[in-house]
């Protein structure tokens, strides 16, 4: 237990907390707050009516079958965006701990990409991939694939998470690459003296001292996949073609300010907000209890 | 079960640096060698190429006499307990010792038979649910000997596996480390920077300096008889008092020019040396005949108990006196040590023992 700290002066932590407190309510409980209560009127299409219809806004967004649609499309880009992201992240880790010379020049290369803004991430991929110019487009129609994301919906789908995870994963092996380092050097010695192959080696002793790494990738992958990639879907499908890559976000983001619903917008936005708060709290419940911290 | 032997074994790194420049040390079945001397001196080096840890640069590595060099420390069939133990936080007790034995196949009831009968030799039944951050330092000790033990191995090596544990853990781990070692009968190298541990326990003492073998031999054997004065000062504690030799008008003086009453044992000799307890300190006036005999001033005494130390002035140096029991000299005091001349030990120029 670490001893409790008393102030003498009564106002002064508060004053101290107080920009902090002060960021909190203004850019996250003020808005929340601003997209609960709007998630409960209607607007008439020009706007000059506004009506109070308490959950009829819920009802609404809960029954339609392109929300429904586009829940369906978020898990899979989630789950797709964060395992391959973590996948590739670690076993570049994993060769990178291998390489003996130009190691640092390695890492830096394989750093760089987070250094890119989500939209240039997806122009960039979306560039490679276009059907009539993307250069890994024409590779793709060599190999006697009908290479075709504009079309597509499974295409569009692979052209995301790629772009989506290709951002991630110099982030994640940043954190993979220091998790490695952690890992006593004795016990990988004291496995290899026990019996155990390397791959052995890797999967009973590494990587679960690995266990905190991952869980904490795993929440910041999961947070980034459903939130931070609506510059990649905006540069790259725009939802579409059809609503096949039209994420919970995106869909926020074109029911208010493209079709200019903004209750249901605000419905969804206050459904997403629960979604993500359930999300870390059962991950943080029941999948750290498997994690075991030194 | 198994032999080891090492053959001019060398070790060079990259940089160049050579960490142990030719080693032959044969250790016979169910012996103890214990590597001792200082820190840097490759004795951690030189175990970790006899567990496969370390690539050699030269010579061979044999174990039952099959040369090991190219062998994996997966395929040698050692155990080796280290430093900081090196148990899988994230198992168990039980786990951390059935590890080596689920890696090699052994079937399950065979694994939970030995892993419980080891358990039960190093007292740790109750504790086999425990991970390793719940147990105490003692405790960590035993489940990584436990953890070496189940898996009957063809030769246990040791990394300093005491350090980490107090003065008082230490005595009782280092009897029971020997007693195990003598029962279940595995031949064991030993590495250990603490001299009483390494004349305890070893067999066949071997002391290192510099990637270098001083001398081989049995501990007390060593200890009578050192082969250098990094031996004799190494060796014992406190160590041998050693008195530099210098040429005087009347033969050999000491460094402050006091001259000593008989000739060397050998004319080459440049340092002359005795044990703390081989010598005697008397405020007589009269020399006994045969024996070296230095007019000292007491600067500190150490009361230890059961023997006193006695810290002077004499010949230009300091030396150290053991006296039984309480001493009667205080601080201050004139004395004479007298160490009789068939307890004195003589070395050249070079260091080497001569006589």
């Amino acid at each position: 237990m670490t001893p409790r700290v008393v102030f003498p002066n009564k106002i002064l932590p508060y004053l101290l907390v107080a920009p902090q407190l002060a960021i909190t309510l203004v850019f996250f409980y003020w808005p929340a707050g601003q997209a609960f209560y709007q998630s409960m009127l209607r607007q008439d299409p020009f706007g000059l009516r506004t009506k109070f219809v308490w959950f009829a806004n819920f009802r609404k967004v809960l029954a339609d079958p392109a929300y429904l649609n586009s829940i369906k499309v978020t898990v899979v880009f989630s789950l797709a965006t964060a395992i391959v992201a973590m996948c590739v992240a670690l076993l570049l880790a994993v060769m990178a701990e291998k390489v003996v010379r130009g190691k640092g020049l390695y890492r830096t290369l394989l750093i760089w990409p987070y250094a890119v803004a989500p939209a240039i991430a997806g122009m960039l991929w979306l560039f490679l991939f276009n059907p009539s110019i993307g250069s890994l487009a024409y590779m793709l129609r060599s190999f006697g694939i009908a290479w075709d994301p504009l079309l597509n919906g499974t295409h569009a789908m692979i052209l995301l998470v790629s772009a989506a995870a290709w951002k991630q994963i110099s982030y994640n092996f940043l954190f993979f690459v220091a998790g490695l380092q952690a890992v006593p050097k004795a016990l990988i010695e004291a496995a290899a003296m026990d019996g155990a192959g390397e791959t052995k080696r890797f999967w009973t002793i590494v990587f679960p001292l690995l266990a905190p790494t991952t869980f904490f990738l795993l929440v910041v992958n999961t947070v980034y996949a459903l939130f931070d990639t609506f510059g990649i879907v905006h540069a790259v499908t725009g939802g579409g073609p059809g609503k096949t890559t039209e994420t919970l976000v995106y869909k926020v983001y074109n029911d208010g300010f493209v079709n200019l619903i903004l209750g249901d917008s605000a419905a969804q936005s206050v459904i997403l907000m629960v979604i993500v708060i359930s999300l870390t709290a059962i991950q943080f419940r029941y999948v750290e209890r498997k994690v075991h911290y030194g | 079960m198994a032999t080891v032997d090492l053959k001019d074994v060398k070790k060079v790194y990259p940089s160049g640096f050579e960490a142990v420049k030719g080693v032959s040390i044969a250790v016979p079945d169910k012996e103890l060698c214990v590597l001792v001397g200082p820190s840097g001196c490759g004795k951690s080096t030189l175990l970790r190429m006899i567990a496969g840890l370390e690539t050699i640069s030269s010579g061979t590595v044999a174990i039952d006499g099959k040369i090991v060099n190219s062998v994996g420390p997966t395929e040698r069939d050692i155990a080796m307990v280290f430093q900081n133990y090196a148990l899988y936080p994230h198992m168990k007790v039980y786990d951390n010792m059935a590890y080596g034995l689920r890696n090699r196949g052994t079937p399950k009831d065979e694994i939970d038979s030995r892993v419980r009968a080891t358990a039960k030799i190093l007292e740790l039944s109750a504790l086999l649910d425990r991970r390793p951050r719940e147990l105490s330092g003692g405790q960590r000790q035993r489940v990584a000997m436990g953890r070496a033990i189940v898996r009957n191995p063809r030769v246990f090596l040791f990394d300093e596996p005491l350090s980490n544990l107090d003065a008082k853990l230490r005595g009782q781990m280092r009897v029971e480390i020997k007693n195990l070692q003598r029962s279940l009968g595995v031949t064991s190298v030993y590495v250990t920077h603490d001299q009483l541990e390494a004349m305890t326990l070893a067999d066949i003492l071997v002391v290192m300096n510099a990637g270098l073998v001083e001398q081989m031999g049995a501990p007390l054997d060593v200890y009578e008889r050192p082969a250098s004065t990094f031996v004799a000062s190494f060796i014992g504690a406190p160590p041998m008092n050693l008195l530099a030799l210098t040429e005087g008008a009347s033969g050999a003086v000491l460094a402050d020019g006091t001259a000593i009453a008989f000739a060397p044992r050998e004319a080459r000799a440049a340092t002359l040396g005795f044990r703390p307890e081989d010598a005697d300190v008397t405020f007589n006036a009269e020399a006994p005949s045969g024996a070296l005999v230095l007019p000292a001033l007491v600067e500190a005494v150490e009361p230890v108990g059961a023997e006193s130390f006695l810290h002077c002035a004499a010949g230009g140096n300091r030396i150290v006196v053991r006296v039984a029991g309480r001493a009667t000299a205080t601080v201050g005091n004139q004395l004479r040590v007298v160490a009789k001349a068939e307890k004195l030990h003589w070395f050249d120029q070079a260091g080497k023992r001569v006589g």
